[in-house]
C-alpha cells in the first residue's frame, strides 16, 4: 500500500461505507461527546422517529456551557442565569437518563468542559473517531484520534446509527521547527500559525501537526493547539501519538488496562503519518520566531506579537475592528488597558495552564480595578489546582476562583463582561460580543493574561518570570 | 422537509469577510431547547440597538431589503461555532439561501441539513453580487445556476447528495437508516458490541 498519512489510516479505517459520486462516505463515531446546549433538539429528533441511542456506552455527556460557575446558595439552589437554562440542563439530565448515556452532571466528581474531560478519563484515545456538536472537538486531535464539531442535526445521525456522512477532506502538513523561547507558551505558537495562516486558511482541511517543536509539546500544550484548529477553519487538527501520549492516558479510567494496553500502545504506534505520505498543502514555520502573541481585531486570524504594532487596515472591515475594539494602527498592544482577564476554557483551563498563571501571580495583587476570573476546567483540574494550593494563590492575588464550565469564554451562563470593557482571555475567539455585548476579547497566553492582570494593561509575562529583569525594572 | 428547487427573489446584502456565528446568532440565546423562534435574535446584536429599536445602520434593517430571501455575503460566511441555531435563525428570519464566495464547513453542512441553500460562487461572481445588491435572482437548485435580471446565469457547485436531499425533500436521516444492516455488519467486524 501506498504511504499514508496519520488521518488516511483513522479515515480508512471508520468507513462503513465508501464515498461515491452520488453519495459521502458513511464514517463510523468511536465515541460521540454531548453537552446540554446542542443536543436537546437531536435527541428530541430522535423522540419524534421512535429512536433509540445506539452505543450508549460510547456517547459520554456533561454539562458545562450554561452552567454556573459560583456554588448553589444555602438552599441548594443554583445560580442559573436563566429558567430557561436550568430547563436546558434538566433536559439533558432527562435525555440521558432515558437513553442510558452517562453524564457527568452536577454530582459527578469528573463533570467538566467537555474537550477536558474526555482526555482526562482516557475516553479520547488515539486513532479514534471522535465527534461532538462543538467546533473545539478538534482538540482531541492533540491524541491522534480524528475529531470534529458537527452540528445538532448530525448530533442526532451520530446517537441513532452511530455514524456520520462525511466527504474526505483536505489535508494540511503544518510543519514546525525550533525550540520556543522561555515564556513563550503553545498558546502564543498557535496564535501565531493562525496568524499565518488566516482564519480561513484552513477551510476543507485537516491540519496535522508535525515536526520537532510539536514532539516536544506535552499532552496539555498539544490539547491547546489542536483545540484552536478551528480558527483557522479546518475540519480537525492531528497530532502523532508518541511516548508522551501513552504515558499521559495509561492508568486513566477509560484507557484500556493489563495486556490489552500493550496491544493498544502497538496498534497506536502505527498511526503515524508514513515517510514520503503526501499532503494536500503544507505550511512551515518557524518555533524560534513566535514571541507572546495576542490578537488586535475581531477574529483569531489577527494574531500579531504583543509588541508588534497593530498593522495598518487593509479594507473598511479592517478599520470597523479597529474602530470596535478601540486600538490604533501603528502602536503595539502592549500598554492597552485592561478592565478584566479571564483564565479558563478548554484552550486554557488545564492545571499546567492554572500553574503558569499562579508562577506569575504568586506573591502579587492584580491591579486595582481588574476583574479577574479564574475558571478551570473540570472538577479533577479543581482538585488538582486545590491540592496544590493553586486557589490560595489565586484569592490572595485579588482574583475570583469559580466552578468549573466553558464561564466567559462563550458567555452564556451569565458570566460576561459589560459593554466597552477590554477582556484579556485565554479563550479561543474574539468575535464581536463573543464575551457580552459590545466586548473587547484580546486572546493570549495565560501567562500573559495573568501578568496583564498584574499590570492593568496587557503585559508582557516575561518580565514577570525572569527574575533578573524584574531586579532590574 | 419540503423540497427545494427553485429560490425567486431580491438580493440582500451583508458585505463583510468573516461573519462568524456569534454574530448570526449571539451565545446567549442558546439556551433554548427547540429549533423554533430564533428568527427575531438573528443578527441580534447587529440588528437592535441597545434600547431594542432596530438599527437604521444595519444593512437588512433597510427597506429594500425587507422580505429579501436570498443574503450574499462576505467571504467565509458563517464562520466560528458549530451551533445550528445559526441557521435555523437565519430561516426563521426569512433568509432561503447564502452565496458567498466561501462557506465555513460546519455551516455549510448545517445549513444544507435544514434545506437552506448554502451557495459558493468565484470571488469575482461575489465582487458583482456584492456590488448590486436588490436585484432579482433566480436560484435553480436542479440546475446549479443563478440567473441574473439581464438574462446571464452563474453556475455553481453543489455536493451531489445534499442536492438530492433538496430537490426531493428528504434528508440524510432516512439514508443513514437505511444502512444499519451496513454498520451492524461494520460492528461485528471491529469487535464493537451491538
Ligand atoms: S470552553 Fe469555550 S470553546 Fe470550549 S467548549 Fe466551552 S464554550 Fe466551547
Amino acid at each position: 500500500m501506498s504511504a499514508r498519512t496519520l488521518f488516511d489510516k483513522i479515515w480508512d479505517a471508520h468507513v462503513v461505507s465508501a464515498e461515491t459520486t452520488a453519495t459521502p462516505a458513511t464514517l463510523y463515531i468511536d465515541l460521540h461527546l454531548v453537552h446540554e446546549v446542542t443536543s436537546p433538539q437531536a435527541f428530541a429528533e430522535l423522540a419524534a422517529r421512535g429512536l433509540r441511542v445506539r452505543q450508549p456506552a460510547r456517547t459520554l455527556a456533561t454539562l458545562d456551557h450554561s452552567t454556573p460557575t459560583l456554588p448553589a446558595g444555602a438552599d441548594g439552589n443554583r445560580a442559573y442565569v436563566s429558567a430557561q437554562a436550568q430547563a436546558q440542563v434538566a433536559e439533558l439530565e432527562r435525555n440521558a437518563a432515558q437513553h442510558g448515556v452517562a453524564l457527568h452532571g452536577w454530582d459527578s466528581a469528573e463533570r467538566g468542559i467537555v474537550h477536558v474531560i474526555g482526555p482526562e478519563l482516557g475516553a479520547t484515545q488515539p486513532g479514534m473517531t471522535i465527534v461532538c456538536g462543538d467546533s473545539h472537538t478538534s482538540t482531541h486531535g492533540a491524541f491522534g484520534a480524528l475529531a470534529f464539531g458537527i452540528g445538532t442535526t448530525e448530533v442526532g445521525h451520530v446517537l441513532a446509527t452511530q455514524c456520520l456522512l462525511q466527504r474526505r477532506p483536505r489535508t494540511l502538513a503544518v510543519q514546525v521547527e525550533g525550540e520556543l523561547a522561555p515564556g513563550v507558551a503553545a498558546k502564543d505558537l498557535i496564535l501565531h500559525i493562525i496568524g499565518v495562516l488566516g482564519v480561513d486558511g484552513g477551510t476543507g482541511h485537516v491540519i496535522e501537526y508535525r515536526g520537532s517543536t510539536i514532539r516536544a509539546l506535552s499532552m496539555e500544550q498539544r490539547m491547546t493547539v489542536c483545540n484552536m484548529s478551528i480558527e483557522a477553519g479546518a475540519r480537525a487538527g492531528l497530532i502523532a501519538p508518541d511516548d508522551t501520549t501513552f504515558a499521559w492516558l495509561k492508568g486513566r479510567p477509560h484507557a484500556p488496562q493489563g495486556a490489552a494496553w500493550d496491544a493498544a500502545v502497538a496498534r497506536w504506534r502505527e498511526l503515524a503519518s508514513d515517510a514520503g505520505a503526501r499532503y494536500d498543502r503544507e505550511l512551515h514555520i518557524d518555533a524560534r520566531a513566535v514571541r507572546p502573541t495576542v490578537t488586535w481585531g475581531t477574529h483569531p486570524g489577527t494574531a500579531i506579537a504583543l509588541d508588534a504594532p497593530v498593522p495598518a487596515p487593509r479594507d473598511a472591515l479592517e478599520r470597523r475592528a479597529l474602530d470596535y475594539m478601540q486600538v490604533r494602527a501603528g502602536q503595539p498592544l502592549r500598554g492597552s488597558k485592561v478592565d478584566v482577564v479571564f483564565v479558563g476554557s478548554c484552550t486554557n483551563g488545564r492545571l499546567s495552564d492554572l500553574r503558569e498563571v499562579a508562577q506569575v501571580l504568586r506573591g502579587r495583587r492584580i491591579a486595582s480595578g481588574v476583574r479577574m476570573l479564574i475558571v478551570p476546567g473540570s472538577e479533577s483540574v479543581r482538585r488538582a489546582a486545590e491540592a496544590e494550593g493553586l486557589d490560595r494563590v489565586f484569592t490572595a492575588a485579588g482574583a475570583q476562583w469559580r466552578l468549573p464550565g466553558c464561564s466567559m469564554c462563550i458567555a452564556m451562563n451569565g458570566d460576561m463582561a459589560a459593554p466597552g470593557e477590554l477582556v484579556v482571555t485565554t479563550s479561543n475567539r474574539n468575535f464581536e460580543g463573543r464575551q457580552g455585548k459590545g466586548v473587547r476579547s484580546v486572546l493570549a497566553s495565560p501567562a500573559t493574561a495573568a501578568a496583564s492582570a498584574l499590570a492593568g494593561e496587557l503585559a508582557d509575562p516575561r518580565d514577570y518570570l525572569d527574575p533578573r529583569r524584574e531586579q532590574a525594572a | 422537509m419540503n423540497p427545494v428547487t427553485r429560490i425567486h427573489s431580491r438580493s440582500a446584502v451583508l458585505a463583510d469577510d468573516n461573519i462568524d456565528t456569534d454574530r448570526i446568532i449571539p451565545a446567549r440565546f442558546l439556551t433554548t431547547t427547540t429549533r423554533a423562534g430564533l428568527g427575531r435574535h438573528c443578527f441580534h446584536d447587529w440588528r437592535y440597538l441597545a434600547d431594542g429599536s432596530d438599527n437604521p445602520a444595519f444593512a437588512l434593517n433597510q427597506s429594500q431589503a425587507r422580505g429579501c430571501s436570498i443574503l450574499v455575503t462576505g467571504r467565509n460566511f458563517g464562520c466560528g461555532s458549530s451551533r445550528e441555531h445559526a441557521p435555523w435563525a437565519l430561516l426563521d428570519y426569512g433568509i432561503a439561501a447564502v452565496i458567498s464566495s466561501e462557506i465555513a464547513d460546519i455551516f455549510r453542512n448545517n445549513a444544507l441539513n435544514n434545506g437552506l441553500l448554502a451557495i459558493v460562487v468565484s470571488a469575482a461572481e461575489q465582487r458583482w453580487l456584492l456590488a448590486h445588491p436588490g436585484i432579482e435572482l433566480v436560484i435553480d437548485v436542479a440546475g446549479q445556476y443563478i440567473a441574473l435580471p439581464d438574462g446571464g446565469r452563474i453556475g455553481f457547485e453543489l455536493e451531489p447528495f445534499a442536492r438530492h436531499c433538496l430537490l426531493h425533500g428528504v434528508d440524510a436521516f432516512g439514508y443513514l437508516l437505511q444502512q444499519q444492516a451496513a454498520i451492524a455488519a461494520w460492528e461485528a467486524g471491529h469487535g464493537v458490541a451491538a
